[in-house]
């Protein structure tokens, strides 16, 4: 047995076999062969199992992703019957009496050249397509194993260099049990991910790929960041008894589910859930969540190949309100590029894409699809209690310009006769140090804030977090950040209005003291987190927590604000 | 020889589920089947073929048909195109 170190993600333990999510290994020799006529029958039979295989996968994606998603996979489908494809495949291997890894790949590759030399993006990204179903074909041919996370049937946990959102978008939740990557960190797509899955995760541990096999026993700790391989017995009972233990903790925070989340001196605030699609909703309802403090609809535009229409994501926002049955819903409007990117909207590739044209800047920028998003927002608006939220707004004129556009958009359904909610808050995200400066000034105009974590810190700190050597730099309890979420929240209440967050540090055990002293009104975090959270706040004192705050704000180094939170809150 | 001129009407043109349904429809028939477009002309059931046309919005394109049941093929092909608002 042996184990890797890495770093925590998602809590709680699973033990599972491992399965691998990597490339695999398609190299092969060019060969002639002596039987053209055995050659091109071993070709049509890895043929006709690539078509089986992507005929489940279809009819999984219909039924786990609607009939938009598994359209892709009838086209793979049809690349696969191609006459001009299959054809000259078969053709080469008589002619030229090759073997048909080499007559499927020259083939392919001409095809694939092909499209990637059109001038137009939709064509060159058709290469990967065909790019795609060869691999599967070859895959075939060489009788080497190729990942089909769709297709998972047994509970296993998964093991890769690192998760892609359209990779844990193909991952069946039912029997993926846990998973573990090389590379990431607590804010990574895969971390985050893990939570809002409410499985064990254990990210960054450098050797995940290198070290476990298929069907290697796998234990994934994501209490203290530990993977274990191929364990002990008596490893693997003390783990079961692990399990046990956390499994009867969160049996007594669940009794907390229905209860609000008030301090020892009965100080209430809000703990709201981070979710990134309407599935996620059953989560925030089980750990009880007040509400939805950040409804990424980026998912929405993710992993497909053109915009979402209008009618789609009012049925994504209707579900999401309904879903909460009129608590408070805060929806994000697209915040794309950075880490997150569409193909299909051709955006040219930047240096500093996260300084750069995303979020906002964007939508004011592409306001047809800013304005199918908002229309769709405001004809969700009469199912429940909406809030809009701009992401990345650093001058005020950006927050005016895009109220403008919802103004709008109000007037234009409303006079085509449409039904809108007149009470519905407009608030904007806090991400860039400029705003949280000019908070008193935002605080005049907007409804609500929503302090992003993730991003103010990296701003702040001028260190990009996907950079695991500036990693150090990432430091919610720098007095720094501290004081520009209290500028964030004093400004709020001066105005009457209310101050939320909604990045990592909202449900961080560390930070809950802290931002309970500096007032915030409402935390957003993912749901698992919730019942933690509220067990926490009900042991505290709100009175002892603004002294610590306050004197936090006056420390030198995020170590001693630490230090002092340890003291104070017991943890 | 059977053949009819459309005009696309799709705001994505023939591209993704278009083509895909395009091809579906016309491998069921055994006349050969192509589509022309802008003096180009690939093989219907060819799913690269067509999507290597890059056929978009306005465009004219003509739908050839020959074989033993190039008239039922051309007759399903326009169903197609108009029921799912591609052309007409």
């Amino acid at each position: 047995m042996s184990f890797l170190n890495g770093i925590a993600a998602s809590s709680g333990i699973a033990i599972a076999k491992a399965y691998r999510l990597v490339e695999p290994d398609l190299s092969f020799d060019r060969k002639t062969v002596e039987n053209a006529e055995q050659e091109v029958e071993r070709f049509q039979s890895a043929l006709a199992e690539s078509k089986g295989e992507l005929e489940v996968i279809r009819d999984n994606a219909h039924k786990e992703l609607g009939a938009d998603k598994a359209a892709i996979f009838d086209a793979h489908l049809l690349v696969l019957s191609d006459p001009e494809l299959i054809s000259p495949i078969e053709d080469k291997i008589k002619t030229d009496k090759v073997n048909a890894e080499s007559a499927l790949k020259e083939t392919a590759d001409m095809f694939i050249t092909m499209f990637e030399q059109m001038d137009n993006e939709y064509m060159k990204e058709r290469a990967a397509d065909i790019r795609d179903v060869t691999k599967r074909v070859l895959s075939h041919l060489l009788g080497v194993q190729i990942a089909n996370p769709s297709l998972i049937a047994e509970e296993v946990i998964i093991i890769a260099e690192d998760l892609t959102p359209s990779d844990t978008a193909q991952l069946n939740r039912q029997f993926v049990k846990g998973f573990t990557t090389d590379i990431g960190g607590r804010t990574s797509h895969s971390a985050i991910m893990a939570r809002s899955m409410e499985i064990p995760a254990v990210v960054g541990t450098k050797e995940s790929t290198k070290q476990i096999k298929n069907g290697d026993l796998v234990i994934v700790d994501g209490l203290k960041g530990l993977v274990h391989i191929n364990p002990t017995p008596e490893a693997i009972a003390e783990y079961k008894e692990e399990h046990r233990k956390f499994e009867d903790q969160k049996a007594e925070w669940a009794k907390l589910v229905n209860e609000k989340s008030v301090t020892a001196d009965g100080y209430h605030v809000e703990l709201a859930a981070n979710i990134g699609t309407p599935k996620d909703l059953k989560g925030v309802v089980e750990n009880g969540g007040e509400g939805i403090g950040l409804y990424r609809t980026e998912f929405l535009y993710m992993g497909r190949d053109q915009l979402p229409t209008e009618e789609e994501q009012f049925e994504s926002y209707k579900a999401v309100l309904e879903g909460m049955g009129g608590k408070p819903v805060v929806v994000r409007t697209l915040d794309i590029g950075g880490d997150k990117e569409l193909p299909y909207l051709n955006l040219p590739k930047e240096m500093n894409p996260f300084l750069g044209f995303r979020a906002i800047r964007l939508c004011l920028e592409e306001q047809d699809m800013f304005r199918t998003q908002l229309r769709a927002l405001l004809r969700a608006s009469t199912y429940g209690n909406l809030k809009i939220m701009f992401p990345m707004i650093a001058t005020l004129d950006e927050f005016r310009q895009g109220k403008a556009i919802l103004e709008e958009e109000k007037q234009k359904l409303m006079s085509e006769g449409s039904e809108v909610a007149d009470n519905i808050e407009i608030g904007i995200m806090v991400e860039i140090p400029s705003t949280a400066v000019m908070a008193e000034q935002f605080a005049k105009e907007v409804d609500f804030f929503s302090v992003g974590t993730n991003d103010l810190i990296q701003y702040t700190m001028a260190a990009d977090r996907m950079n695991e050597r500036v990693s150090y730099l990432y430091q919610p309890y720098n007095p720094a950040i501290l004081r520009l979420v209290k500028m964030v929240i004093d400004a709020a209440h001066k105005e009457g209005k209310w101050a939320g967050m909604c990045g990592e540090m909202a449900g961080d055990e560390t930070a809950i003291p802290l931002l309970m002293g500096l007032g915030l009104d409402e935390f957003s975090m993912s749901a698992t987190s919730i019942l933690k959270a509220r067990s926490q706040i009900s042991r505290l004192n709100k009175k002892d927590m603004e002294a610590l705050a306050e004197k936090a704000l006056h420390m030198n180094t995020a170590e001693d604000v630490v230090k002092a939170v340890k003291e104070v809150a017991k943890l | 020889m059977v053949q009819k001129q459309f005009k696309v009407t799709a705001e994505t043109g023939i591209h993704a589920r278009p083509a895909t349904m395009l091809v579906q429809a016309a491998s069921k028939f055994d006349s050969e089947i192509h589509l022309e477009y802008k003096e180009k002309k690939v093989n219907l059931k060819s799913i690269m073929g067509v999507m290597s046309l890059g056929v978009g919005q306005g465009a004219d394109i003509t739908i050839i048909a020959e074989g033993g049941d190039e008239q039922d093929a051309l007759n399903s092909l326009e169903e197609t195109l108009k029921k799912e608002g591609l052309a007409e």
